[in-house]
This record gives C-alpha cells, structure tokens and sequence, in this order.
C-alpha cells in the first residue's frame, strides 16, 4: 500500500468572481523512500495540492476526492485530528524560509513549539531535541544558533531551521515546495541534497514541487506535470524526459536555458499564456497554446492514457505521436 | 576600434555597519572591490556570483544611485560620478534599468501610461502629446498594444508586467540597460518570452546589456562576456563560451557543477 494516494482530487475556490475549479481530477501516490516530483507553472495547482493534503486550504474551498495517508482517509477527519496528522505525520517545507519562520522568535523557540505541541516534551527536552534536529540538518554552529533569530542567519541557513521544524515530529511524508527558489544555486545543491539524504534515511516519502526541469530531472523518481489544475503527464522521471508525450512537457523542455547555447539563439516559446481557470476552454485546456491541436482536441477534454507502462499522458494524440516515434526509431 | 559604452575601474564600495561597542571604531564591510571591465556598444556583459557577492552593489554603482568608495565609472566617455548634477541626469537618459521582481517594482496606483512616460516627463519636460505617442511606440516595441496604456499594473500577469518594465526602461531611448535578475522571477516559457524580447531589441536598437543573474544558463545564453564576483571581487572574467567551458577558477567550476538538470542536456 501507498503512503500516500491522492485519487481524483478536485478542490473549488470560492472567490468573488464565482467559483474557480482550480483542481480538476488530480490523482498520483508517494510510496515510502520515494521521491515524486510536481512540476509546472505558477496556477498550475502544485501548491494547492500541496496544501491539499496538509488540509490548509483556503477558507470556502469544496474539497472532492479521497487523500489516504497510510490507508487514513484525511478528507474526512475534524480539525483537531487533522492538526495532529499534520503535526505528526506530515512535515512541509515552504518555499520563503524568511516568511516561514516567526521573525520575533528564536530559532530553538520555534522548533520546541512543535516537540511540546506534538509530542509533549518538557522545556528542557524539547530544547535538547531541537539542538539534535539542527545538528541533523548540519547547521553550523548549531549549539549557538538555537539563540539566534532568523534575521541573523542566510537564506541557506534559514531553509535548514525550516527543515528542521519539519523534521522536528518524525514524519512519514515530507513535501517542499519550492524549497530553494529562493536560493542560490550552490546553496539549492546543499539543501537538495540534504532533504535527498534525509528522505533517504528515514524511509520517508518526499513529495518535490518545483518549477525547475533540471532539479526534477536530478531529484525525483517520478514526476508529475501539471497544466491548469490537472496532471497532464505522469511517470518515472527519465521516461517522462526521454518521451516527453504530452505537447506541455514538451514546450516546457524547449523553452528552458541551458548552459552551452549559442549567444543570441531563441528559445522556443509556449505561445499564449496559461488559461484563467474561471474561463476554461472547452476541450483540452492546452489546445489553444498546442502546436499539436486539432478541431477534436476543442471539443472533449482528453482522459489520461498509456504511453508506456506505469507512464500516462492526457493528450489525444500520443497514439499517433507513438507511432511517429517508432517510426522515427525505425528509420534510425 | 571600437571606444567602450561603459567602463569601470578600480571601482570599490565600503559600507559602514553599526558600531558594535560604544567606543570602539565601527566595523566596515567592503562589498566591492577593484571591480574593472568594459562593455562595448551593442554587446552584453554577464555578472554572475552568488547573494552578498556585490552584484547589485555594482549595478547601483553603475547607475549612479550611490557614489563609489574609490574608482571610476565612464558612460559613453563621461566620468559619471563626476559630473554636475544637471549633466547627470541627462546623462541618464542612456542608461536605463530593470529590476527583478515585476510585481513590486510598478507603481499599483498609475496606469501603465504614466509608468512608462515617466522617466521621459522628469527628463525634458516632453509635452503630453510627445510622452503619448513615445508611449505607445515603446508598449509596442515589448508587444502590448495602445490600450494596455490606460490599464494598471494589476491587470496584468508576470511576463506582461515585466514587459512593462522594459518599455518603461527603453522610453528614453538608452544605450545601455543594467537588468538586475530580470527573469529570476518568472515561469519557464514566459521567461523564454522576455529572453527573447530582450535579444531582440538588443538587435534592432544596438541595446548594451550589463545583466545581472545567478543563473548561469540564462548568462550563457544573452552575453558575450562575463564577469564572475565572488566576496565583492572579480576572480574570474573573459569570454562566455570560454569562460563557461573552460572555468579556470575553482569557484566558477563550483558554480557551474551545481546549475541542476546537466544530465538532460540540450535534447
């Protein structure tokens, strides 16, 4: 069984312009010791999802589907169960350390609230605990930083605290979204990598959204590619990059610098941008940035089909782009 | 040969940071240090490093927004911290910038007339029907049309809103623009679309381009030179192409192994 199984999740804000479908049948499960990434761009969803399962969504959103974590059915709990899965069971990792930490607060301060909350230490154990969880997430100069206030410490340095509040109860799940947006690239490496060794050593599983193809295609065993509140494609990372089936992943893979082109040389673009979800097009919610689009593609939306085992693709034409590949193999 | 758009030399910046004991002499942190290049007409200058290496230190020193602790800045032959305030501003009128963060660097309460028009008001007095018509040319040059003139900022998504901010950067007329992470903020293929814009003017109007980034491919993919700082110093520059695959010094090298997704290559 799944430590965590997401099946046709669809969440509907409230907002003032009406209701806003702003996730439409989102499915996919995070096993123990697995990495699964989310990807796509800003309003695609990934952060909803996220908050989704951690039950903070916004006051007013409808919440259809079923999230299970270790077989416990999260949709259906009252608040104060939930606050103790969330607590106890999930830890998140935001993507802005700053906005994440309480800036009146020291750093051991903040990392006790959840130990006492959670797990109910004494002061004097919670404050132990939170110097062993910073030592974890090698901060340096831990013993001293438990004083410390965020402004004193670097970005880096900040993300790991955060880490560490995430940490702080044993979770089974752990989600970052975005967790180095805000950082530098060497930086970005540093805490990858610890979150990877962390997942890694405890077994837990490690849901990754990011809006990098580089750091999914480093990261993650699996990636999921979100189009306007729905995963458009899905499957183990290096299958989804060698055949990238749906048109968005593939526009996503051109349209991204990378080291060694020519000075001066275009990027290809994704035509358009991404649709107000209040006014979805009929159809294919990609069609009408699709350099693919046929009339068929504009009138029903596409279910998700096989590309390959264990890899889907919401598109309706990877049957024929299938084909052309094998083609293109053939003639090779 | 060609004579330099922008030179800088020896160009160096101290900061004074709050006394840490009542009578002891305040502490000083050099944020710059011996900074040198030139940037030729037509061509764009790379400056990479990570935070707190001085690279907006040095775009504000280029700008003339702050003055320098010691050495000098020449536009176009003009020693710019030298020069009376009056010649300083229209000294201004060939450099131009664009900030990062498209959402807090536009005005919510002007419209996006009064955004663009606005370094061309308080640089000659441009009548109102001039400041219009240049207006809507430089809404045009990004790709917006007459009508977004009379919308604000808040009508608009990312991409636009930086494309905003390049029309406002390109009202006057500059020779040179300092973009200080002009994409950071942006998604994958609207990031693209300002790449490509940005080329595309530096083609038709003979654009320099000093560009700020900590992402080295988007670096690789707009500059011809580039300048790499770490602690406020140059340790390493030259060439792009050789800079990128043949890194000498071992900072640039770590820089360079952790922009992630190599193994995906150029597909």
């Amino acid at each position: 069984m799944s430590l965590l199984s997401v099946t046709d999740l669809h969440v509907t804000l409230h907002t003032p312009r009406g209701p806003l479908p702003a996730l439409r049948g989102v499915g996919f499960s995070v096993d123990r010791g697995q990495a699964v990434g989310l990807i796509g761009e800003s309003g695609c969803g990934k952060s909803l999802t996220a908050l989704a399962i951690m039950g903070l969504l916004p006051d007013g959103a409808a919440l259809r589907g079923s999230i299970r974590l270790g077989g416990q059915e999260l949709g259906a709990l009252d608040e104060a169960t939930l606050c103790r899965v969330r607590g106890r069971r999930i830890g998140m990792v935001f993507q802005e350390p700053m906005t994440a930490l309480n800036p009146l607060h020291t750093v051991g301060r903040q990392i006790a609230e959840s130990l006492r909350l959670h797990r109910g230490l004494s002061a004097a154990q919670a404050r132990a605990e939170s110097l062993r969880l910073l030592e974890r997430v090698q901060l340096p100069q831990a013993a001293r930083r438990l004083d410390a206030y965020p402004h004193q410490l670097s970005g880096g340095q900040r993300q790991r605290v955060v880490i560490a509040i995430a940490l702080a109860c044993g979770p089974e799940l752990l989600i970052a979204d975005e967790p180095t947006t805000a950082l530098d690239v060497t930086t970005q490496r540093e805490v990858l990598d610890l979150i990877g060794e962390l997942v890694d050593a405890d077994r837990m599983g490690l849901l990754l959204i990011s809006h990098d193809l580089g750091v999914m295609a480093d990261r993650v065993q699996r990636m999921l590619v979100m189009y306007a509140g729905s995963v458009v494609e899905a499957g183990p990372t290096a299958q989804v990059f060698r055949r990238m089936a749906h048109p968005y992943t593939q526009g996503l893979f051109a349209a991204r610098p990378r080291l060694g082109l020519a000075r001066g040389t275009r990027l290809a673009t994704i035509p358009g941008r991404v649709p107000d979800l209040a006014r979805l097009p009929a159809g294919c919610a990609f069609a009408p940035r699709c350099p693919l689009a046929q009339a068929g593609c504009r009138e029903a939306a596409p279910a998700a089909v096989a590309v390959e085992a264990d890899h889907q693709a919401a598109c309706w034409r990877v049957d024929e782009q299938a084909a052309a590949v094998r083609a293109a193999r053939g003639a090779a | 040969m060609t004579a330099p758009l922008l030179r800088v030399q020896g160009l160096g910046k101290r900061y004074r940071l709050p006394r840490e004991r009542l009578l002891g002499p305040a502490p000083v942190i050099e944020a710059l240090c011996d900074v040198g290049f030139e940037l030729l007409p037509g061509r764009s200058l790379g400056i990479v490093g990570e935070s707190g290496s001085g690279k907006s230190t040095l775009a504000r020193l280029v700008m003339a927004l702050e003055a320098p602790s010691s050495g000098k800045v020449w536009l176009d032959g003009q020693d710019l911290h030298a020069l009376p305030p009056a010649r300083l501003r229209r000294a201004r009128a060939t450099m131009q910038m664009v900030f990062q963060d498209p959402y807090g660097s536009l005005d919510p309460r002007r419209t996006v007339q009064q955004t663009v028009a606005e370094p061309l008001a308080l640089l000659q007095g441009a009548g109102v029907a001039e400041q219009r018509e240049r207006c809507t040319q430089a809404l045009e040059e990004v790709g917006l049309g007459p009508a977004d003139a009379a919308k604000y900022p808040h009508e608009f998504s990312g991409g636009q809103r930086q494309r905003i901010a390049i029309a406002r950067a390109l009202i006057t007329r500059p020779r040179l623009i300092v973009a200080d992470e002009p994409v950071s903020a942006l998604d994958v293929s609207v990031r693209a679309q300002v790449l490509n814009l940005m080329q595309d003017l530096q083609d038709r109007h003979g654009l320099s381009y000093l560009f700020i980034s900590h992402d080295l491919s988007v670096i690789d993919l707009v500059c011809d030179d580039v300048v790499v700082l770490q602690h406020g110093r140059i340790v390493e520059s030259g060439p792009a192409d050789r800079l990128f695959r043949e890194p000498q010094h071992p900072y640039t090298r770590r820089l360079i192994e952790a922009v992630p997704g190599q193994r995906l290559g150029n597909g």
